[in-house]
């Protein structure tokens, strides 16, 4: 017997990787700080205190659900709170009010997150469902854009301007030509660094992807969801520009304007609610994508990505049932 | 005006339709079930245990109204007057059972046995008495993490945090045997409840040598046949170094306790034993 | 450079005792023979107590086809038959001798030198190879004239030798591979005879290229034999892993390597078939490493069967003051010792000390779906899924979803980032889904 201590015995395996739920979460959040750096660039001050109030409130509900209402030990340490409230952030104007920032992080935590049970409980995004909760419920506060570099230095009262998307669907519904409105739009130079109207996060392509392929390197993302999400948008989008110009805008439009590249690369890779396998990640991108596009073109709204990683997050239970990975030494047909 | 009769009168017709629709379609499908299994069940506890064998109340109902004689079939958790109140719904006659209690048969707890090893895998003890005997020098002994617990649906077992051993609260145990199943080391065993609930029982399942066993256990059974020799009943049988005493053919009478060298018999609920002269006097020498 | 193309992990290899050269551990005092050394039935006693044996007589004799003979280490005296603890801590039948001098049996050669392939049959290679209790000494111990026994309607294409010893710190088979390299291509050459073959592969990992090179320069002068350098990946010393990435075929879901033509032996199963066509040596005695972080020296042994685990740790230097954890095999693998008083089997490939920093597990959390066991699963399994079914007890979905084809490598549970017991349930499951397949056949 070892001098000091007793012998510990447990079933194998005996070593572990170096992996664990903490280092995920500060990869995203490393992940997203290019984002957030031109959130400040373009929204300033509005940028600081919405991201602020959300990180803060989400991680504060998380704690006094945990302490007070199922008396166990706090998870704030998991990174999961803080990523929740980074994310939420990003899916607002950045002249939200605080009460309805904090609102939306209580509906974010407490409902789409803690009352499921917790970390890898929940069926859907809990950011999204604190975004669409403040949509619909604060239709008008959450549709008002702060114009990007000029309200810097404001946040209530700051100057607000249309996201190009819905420029588009307004014209199109006034019966204006699809390439009077392009005009109005900003070129797709200035969408792709972010220099547009939209919510906080949402707003530079370039700074989406550099966080997308840090985390594609660090192994936290596969190409799989955000692969098939801009794939089928593509597509889609590219079929419709293709049948009538006049009408459709072209794909690349569709990838720069709007939340899309938010969606595919950080909400939709949320590992919690989305497909195990890469095939049913593949068929849950395309969803989203489809989807998504259906809701810009032809529903009511100008922006679908919410709604529609919400609606393929539902449907993840059954991907998982059908798409299984290919097991070693399948079975042959014939006995 | 017009749209508004239309609907009304438009859904009403679906609705109505759809409602007979179903109507037919349940009378067509309809299962035959004896009225009887409803009446036997309405008097059967509803716990939904398992213990009487059968799947849930209704499946011990249906088996009750199917089967020849009731001999073979009781419900734990009714007990004799629950199986009365079926033989009266049925017009059969109930078979009786001497009620019994789960009862734990291991003392080991970490004063008298010490760990030997630290267990650290997957909390259950199915799982744990898969991978080895156990972290202490019994192989026989209880694991403490508690299966019996998680399986009790009557609230009538619990572990205690000091001794790790598991505790059977009599009034609410109802027999169902489902604590019996979820014990890998099969320690507990329903025996045959005594007046007051009063019990006397080997609080052992080692079936090592008695060397061996006392050097894992200080309350350990070691097989010393004292017990045997003492018992006038012939209610005490041992083999492989562990005595079993019969529920049936002991009377309580606890003088084997007295013998046993480990203090390994137990007697519960029994009232404290009124100390003889001769015995205090004895007892007050050997403290000075 | 070939490998298995799905999943898979990269544990740190921590081979420090690859350096050592094989030493000859000195006789213990006394040795305990359990009757159960191999997979099937357990052997039947024929020696009394207070008989004397030689090293290499037969005392224990197999009962069935699926079992086989165990031969006395030592010679000495028999001290008593009885239950003994093994390494689950569990008591077993086992044999207990006390060692009188180093007496073996005279029809034993006790010479160094190589003998070259004897002319034999190949129903007399099988016959030897059972009567001399050759078990597999990859671990899993299954009784090898079985394995080479092809059952009638089934073909052997393909040998393949298994010395890739993925499990980080082991170093038993690289030692043998370089001191014996030899001898283990002449067993190659008896079980290729005895298979009927004329193709052998010996599979090794790449992080052994001194083994590579001289195994190589030797199979110059054996036609048929050839060494496949293969990257380092763990499991890649899983037989179906080896046979994928060595021929390219999968051994389907519920069959034998047999079923796709291949048969797997370990490389000291091969020695060990040399040393008992050409020595008529039985198998008694194998090479055990014995490492650890912690450890100032290791070594490699070559150790008689039944020799307590205690002497063996004595004989490197004594247990670290900070040791957490005996292992019984490799940390991937590998059993937990409870008692340091067990012998060594046909089964031990190393006794590992780890320190008690590493000997904890980490606090589990709740399944953060990010599938990362999936993707390292050998076998194309879910193991999430397999443990919320585990806990849940449903053993018939589990049976669904494939649960006996887990090899118990550990690689799920090895990446997990939260920590998820998962193939404590997985165990769980197989051990269920065992007992209700038994109960469907009677």
């Amino acid at each position: 017997m070892s001098a000091t201590n007793l012998l510990t015995v447990s079933y194998s395996p005996h070593q572990f990787g170096s992996e664990s739920v903490q280092k995920i979460m500060y990869r995203v959040l490393i992940a997203m700080v290019p984002a957030f750096t031109v959130s400040l660039i373009f929204f300033g001050l509005g940028a600081l205190v919405v991201t602020g109030i959300a990180v803060v409130s989400c991680m504060a509900f998380e704690y006094l659900i945990n302490r007070f209402m199922f008396k166990a030990g706090s998870t704030l340490w998991d990174g999961s709170a803080a990523v929740t409230g980074v994310l939420l952030a990003f899916n607002v104007p950045s002249n939200l009010p605080v009460w309805m920032i904090i609102i939306g992080s209580l509906v974010a935590i407490g409902i789409a997150k803690m009352s499921f049970g917790g970390l890898g409980k929940n069926p859907f995004n809990p950011a999204l469902v604190g975004r669409v909760f403040l949509l619909i419920s604060f239709p008008v506060q959450m549709t008002s854009w702060p114009k990007a570099i000029e309200s810097r230095l404001a946040y209530l009262d700051a100057t607000t301007g249309a996201t190009p998307l819905a420029i588009l669907k307004e014209g199109i519904k006034n019966g204006q030509p699809l390439s009077d409105l392009m005009k109005e739009v900003p070129g797709y130079a200035q969408m792709f660094l972010g220099n547009m109207g939209g919510s906080l996060g949402e707003i530079s392509a370039l700074a989406l992807i550099i966080g997308g392929l840090y985390l594609i390197f660090k192994k936290v993302i596969t190409w799989h969801i955000p692969g098939s999400i801009l794939a089928t948008v593509v597509l889609f989008t590219g079929i419709l520009w293709m049948i009538d110009p006049g009408k459709y805008a072209d794909p690349l439009f569709h990838l720069l304007a709007g939340g899309i590249m938010l969606g595919a690369i950080f909400m939709a890779t949320d590992m919690v609610t989305s497909p195990m396998t890469p095939v049913g990640q593949i068929i849950f991108g395309a969803g989203i994508g489809l989807i998504t596009c259906l809701i810009r073109i032809f529903g009511s709204y100008p922006e679908g990505v919410s709604f529609a990683i919400l609606i393929m997050n539902a449907f993840v239970p059954l991907i998982d049932k059908y798409a299984k990975p290919k097991r070693f030494g399948e079975e042959l047909k014939n006995g | 005006m017009n749209t508004v009769v239309i609907t009304i009168i438009s859904l009403s017709v679906i609705g109505g339709l759809s409602g007979f629709i179903l109507f037919l379609i349940a009378q067509k499908f309809k299962v035959f079930e004896d009225p009887r299994i409803d009446d036997v069940e309405a008097v059967l506890p509803g716990a939904n245990c398992g213990g009487c064998g059968y799947p849930g109340c209704r499946g011990f109902a249906e088996n009750c109204v199917k089967a020849e004689s009731l001999d073979t079939l009781f419900c734990p958790v009714g007990g004799n007057d629950g199986m009365v109140k079926v033989a009266e719904a049925l017009g059969k006659v109930a078979a009786t059972k001497d009620p019994t209690v789960a009862v734990i048969r291991c003392s080991g707890s970490p004063d008298h046995r010490t760990r030997t090893t630290r267990y650290d895998s997957a909390a259950t003890c199915e799982i744990a008495s898969g991978l080895f005997s156990g972290d202490t020098a019994c192989s026989y002994g209880c694991l403490g993490l508690g299966d019996c617990v998680v399986v009790c649906t009557f609230d009538a077992i619990h572990m205690n945090p000091v001794t790790l051993l598991p505790e059977v609260i009599d009034e609410k145990c109802t027999s169902c045997g489902a604590c019996v199943k979820a014990c890998p080391k099969t320690i507990i065993e329903l025996r045959k409840k005594s007046k007051k609930d009063r019990k006397i029982f080997v609080s052992c399942v080692n079936q090592d040598k008695g060397a061996v066993a006392k050097k894992a256990c200080s309350v350990a059974c070691i097989g010393c046949k004292a017990c045997v020799k003492e018992c006038q009943f012939d209610a005490i049988t041992i083999a492989n170094f562990l005595a079993y005493i019969d529920p049936v053919k002991c009377t309580l009478c606890r003088k084997c306790m007295a013998v046993c060298p480990t203090d390994s018999i137990l007697e519960i609920n029994f009232p404290p034993r009124k100390v003889t002269e001769v015995e205090s006097v004895v007892s007050e020498i050997q403290a000075n | 450079m070939k490998t298995f193309p799905r999943g898979g992990v990269h544990p740190p290899e921590n081979k420090k005792a690859s350096g050592f050269s094989i030493e000859v551990l000195p006789l213990p005092k006394s040795v305990c023979i359990h009757l159960s050394q191999h997979l099937g039935a357990p052997a039947e006693p024929l020696v009394a107590k207070g008989d004397t044996v030689k090293a290499g007589q037969l005392i224990a004799k197999s009962t069935g086809f699926v079992s086989a003979n165990i031969h006395s280490p030592v010679s000495g005296t028999v001290q008593k038959i009885e239950p003994a603890p093994d390494s689950s801590g569990y008591k077993r039948p086992a044999i207990f001798i006390e060692v009188q001098g180093d007496e073996w049996l005279e029809t034993i050669d006790r010479s160094p030198n190589l003998i070259k392939s004897p002319d034999l049959t190949s129903e007399e290679i099988i016959a030897r190879v059972g009567q001399m209790g050759i078990v597999g000494l990859g671990g899993a111990t299954f009784p090898s004239h079985v394995k080479i026994t092809v059952p009638k309607g089934k073909k052997a294409e393909i040998l393949i030798i298994n010395g890739v010893e993925c499990e980080p710190y082991l170093t038993s088979d690289h030692r043998l591979m370089l001191e014996k390299g030899e001898e283990i291509l002449v067993g190659t050459q008896l079980l290729m005879k005895a298979l009927r073959v004329n193709q052998a592969v010996i599979g090794i990992e790449r992080n052994k290229p001194d083994a590579i090179s001289h195994l190589t320069r030797l199979c110059a002068r054996y036609p048929g034999i050839r060494v496949e350098a293969l990257k380092v990946k763990y499991p890649q010393g899983g037989e179906k892993q080896l046979i994928k990435a060595i021929t390219g075929r999968e051994v389907p879901s519920g069959r034998l390597p047999i079923d796709v033509g291949a048969v797997v032996y370990n490389v000291g199963t091969a020695f060990a078939v040399y040393e008992a066509i050409t020595k008529n040596k039985p198998l008694f005695e194998r090479i055990v490493t014995v490492t650890g972080k912690s450890m100032e020296r290791t070594a490699n042994y070559l150790v008689r069967i039944g020799t307590p685990v205690t002497e063996l740790i004595e004989a490197t230097g004594g247990m670290p003051e900070d040791t957490g954890k005996v292992i019984n095999g490799g940390p991937m693998m590998g059993k937990a010792l409870p008692l340091l008083d067990v012998p060594v089997t046909k089964g031990t490939s190393g006794i590992v000390l780890m320190p008690v920093a590493e000997s904890n597990r980490r606090t589990t959390m709740n399944c953060i779906r990010c599938s990362r066991c999936n993707s390292v699963c050998a076998m194309g399994l879910e193991p999430y899924f397999l443990m919320s079914l585990g806990e849940a007890k449903r053993w018939d979905d589990m049976e669904q979803e494939r649960v006996m084809d887990c090899m118990e490598c550990g690689s799920c549970s090895y990446t997990c980032p939260s920590g998820r017991p998962l193939l404590d349930y997985i165990r769980l499951g197989k051990n269920s889904v065992n007992r209700i397949i038994r109960s469907r056949s009677k």
